[in-house]
């Protein structure tokens, strides 16, 4: 060799850039934290802040806004959409959209009331049966958009049209289907009792903690770098004393709702299994960069044909639980601003549109968002026009925050 | 196996697309710890011989030998099989996922049924600090808001997981600053140092005579010449390139 003068280790031009390139996380510590704010990158936080000036709004003009009676109805108006969003989170991390979720969400609902009472299917298996065709529907629109190379917004807008009509022709003639009471109506009309209530969040609460606390012991035991216990006992009390106070209020009114129960049990489900399973982790990669993925050996077809499955057997699960609480199906199922409401959700609350970044917690927060300035202008006596355009405001406002916090970011050298 | 046993050898290899011929008889040999320079004009071949290596576009003709056996390479894993790693130009990195999930991307250590996080870290820290890249401070770091140079770098620790014997590396240094440059050529001789055959493709004739023992010239789809870069001069590198050493005229194009 003949030149071997090589210069000595270079410095990158700006380590502190560097190192503040974390992931999106919750901040790691107090400075952290601060750094965040001021760049504007607040991450999930932004949206609970979001949260609580909307409820800070409604409360000051309306005291019965807050009440654990409107709060009970909230979370059971929440539900569904909430439910459909968990699967659309799935579908805006692989970069991709579904414009189907709603009519999937009325055809299966009218195929699970169609089969209970018309065809006197026992509710378990109807359900069954009804989250089975989204899960057929989904993987079948996931398969002819990555087989034939069709944007998924086309595939799914035929999706959105072709649903709606098998739809009314499940239902009838009669266009309308009645629930008889049960499980059926039992999903969105059961509370729990207090005490039970009491258990749930005690339970979640240790169990949260128990995780957090292991994994921090494991991260220490290998010795790697670990958010401190001062932090962690922050997060771990935060959690615990919202998820009491949740219980508490509930139980001011008539218990915690079961719905509510499904759509958190969801939401942590699939954040659990995005986060921490090689499945999960694909999903985030294809949204990064499908074809390095698929050069890393990961099978991309699989990924996406497996997420459209899962949105559209979440979408099926949100119908059923929307028809539970209306106690009937009928030809408006899945219709009017579901659809539209479930992405908006998840998008407000920082889940992007270009795939590969947000988290499964934007369905619940989202939903959370959109069904309090629903609520709150209905209990003003606001109509569905100004309803409508402060919650198209609303969403453009946080896509622009968004926006600005990306610029932000970049500036502080993160992506 | 014995030290005068190529890595790997590939002896009279001919690719037809159609009419053309883009290789015609190439003869190519890399030796284990060997650093082989991979130089030639655009359209001189150098990409589909590195595909005809690594199993993208299999040879039409002609033996392929690894460690002195005979092999039908005809697909990318019998490649990666055999050992050989291919760090393409374009990198293949997910931008919204940091170091550690980059690295372990398609091969997740995983503790009943969940990701290993801890086990990845450890791994990759240990390979990071291996091959002496000290310039990633945080391996949690998201790979989108690093620099050319770190980037480069994750992606060749990543090619260095499937514990390859050959790495192949597209034009490593195109995209690169002086800094950053330096440092993806000291990771390379520490490739070498691991005693790893490697490949380099490069336009970069200076890059090219830091790191290389040996330059293999592409031109018209044969071999251009092959120089000892302890002896070769770079302007009789660039004379096999052009082809301008035939006539005698590749002073006068180098002081043009």
């Amino acid at each position: 060799m003949s030149t071997t003068t090589v210069p000595t280790e270079p410095a990158e031009p700006d380590p502190s850039a560097v190192a503040a390139a974390q992931k999106e996380t919750m901040p790691s510590s107090a400075k952290d934290l601060l750094q965040r704010i001021r760049t504007g990158d607040l991450g999930s936080l932004r949206v609970l802040i979001l949260l609580a000036i909307v409820w800070i709004i409604f409360q000051s003009q309306e005291s019965r806004f807050l009440s654990s009676a409107n709060l009970v109805n909230l979370s059971l108006q929440v539900t569904a959409v909430g439910l459909i969003s968990v699967g659309v989170v799935l579908v805006l991390l692989l970069g991709e959209i579904d414009l189907s979720v709603g009519s999937v969400s009325g055809l299966c609902s009218a195929i699970v009331a169609v089969l209970n009472i018309k065809h006197g299917w026992s509710p378990v298996p109807a359900i069954i049966a009804g989250i089975a065709v989204g899960a057929a529907i989904g993987a079948f629109q996931g398969f002819v958009a990555t087989r034939f190379g069709i944007p998924t917004f086309v595939v799914t807008l035929a999706g959105l049209i072709g649903w709606q009509g098998l739809q009314l022709k499940v239902l009838g003639e009669t266009g309308t289907v009645n629930l008889q009471p049960g499980l059926l109506t039992d999903l969105a009309g059961k509370f729990l009792s207090d005490a039970a209530g009491w258990i749930v969040a005690i339970a979640c609460s240790v169990a949260y903690g128990a995780i957090a606390v292991t994994g921090r012991a494991r991260r220490v035991r290998a010795g790697l770098s670990a958010p401190s216990t001062t932090l962690l006992a922050v997060r771990v009390g935060a959690v615990a004393i919202a998820a009491l106070i949740a219980v508490y209020i509930f139980n001011q009114d008539r218990g915690v709702p079961v719905a509510a129960l499904i759509l958190v049990g969801f939401v942590a489900a699939f954040d659990f299994m995005t986060r921490r399973t090689r499945f999960g982790r694909h999903i985030y990669a294809v949204g990064g960069n499908s074809e390095a993925t698929r050069r890393a050996g990961v099978k991309v077809f699989r990924v996406r044909v497996v997420v459209f499955a899962l949105a559209s057997s979440m979408a099926a699960i949100g119908g059923i639980m929307a028809a539970s609480r209306l106690l009937a199906v009928n030809q408006s199922s899945g219709g009017s601003d579901l659809l539209l409401n479930a992405i908006a959700g998840p998008v407000i609350a920082g889940t992007s549109l270009f795939g590969g970044r947000g988290n499964v917690w934007s369905a619940l927060l989202g939903a959370l968002v959109i069904g309090s300035i629903s609520n709150g202008m209905d209990l003003l006596g606001y109509e569905s026009p100004t309803k409508y355009m402060v919650t198209g405001a609303v969403l453009l406002g946080a896509v622009v925050l968004d926006s600005i916090a990306r610029s932000g970011r970049a500036q502080a050298g993160r992506v | 196996m014995t030290d005068s046993t190529p890595l790997l050898e590939l002896r009279g290899i001919t690719k037809r697309f159609g009419a053309v011929r883009a290789l015609n008889g190439v003869d190519f040999r890399v030796m284990p710890g060997e650093v082989v320079g991979l130089v030639g004009d655009n359209g001189a071949g150098k990409s589909t011989l590195v595909k005809v290596i690594s199993g993208i576009n299999p040879a039409d003709d002609g033996e392929y030998l690894w460690e002195g056996q005979t092999q039908h390479v005809t697909a990318p894993p019998d490649a990666t099989g055999l050992g050989i790693a291919t760090v393409y130009q374009d990198l293949a990195l997910c931008d919204n996922l940091d170091v550690v999930e980059n690295l372990f991307l398609g091969r997740e250590a995983t503790v009943g049924g969940l990701l290993d996080e801890v086990t990845m870290e450890n791994k990759a820290n240990e390979l990071l600090a291996e091959l002496s890249v000290t310039t990633i401070q945080s391996v949690r770091g998201e790979v989108g808001a690093m620099s050319g140079g770190q980037r480069q770098s994750v992606a060749i620790a990543r090619s260095l997981l499937g514990e390859p014997k050959m790495v192949i590396l597209d034009e490593p240094t195109a995209a690169l600053g002086v800094a950053q440059t330096a440092q993806v050529l000291a990771l390379i001789k520490r490739l070498k140092a691991r005693g790893l055959g490697v490949i380099v493709i490069s336009h970069n004739l200076a890059d090219v005579f830091q790191v290389v023992d040996r330059i293999f010239v592409m031109r018209l789809g044969a071999p251009g010449g092959e120089f000892d870069v302890a002896t070769a001069t770079q302007q009789e590198v660039v004379a096999a390139i052009t082809g301008l050493a035939e006539n005698g005229r590749a002073q006068g194009a180098m002081n043009r």
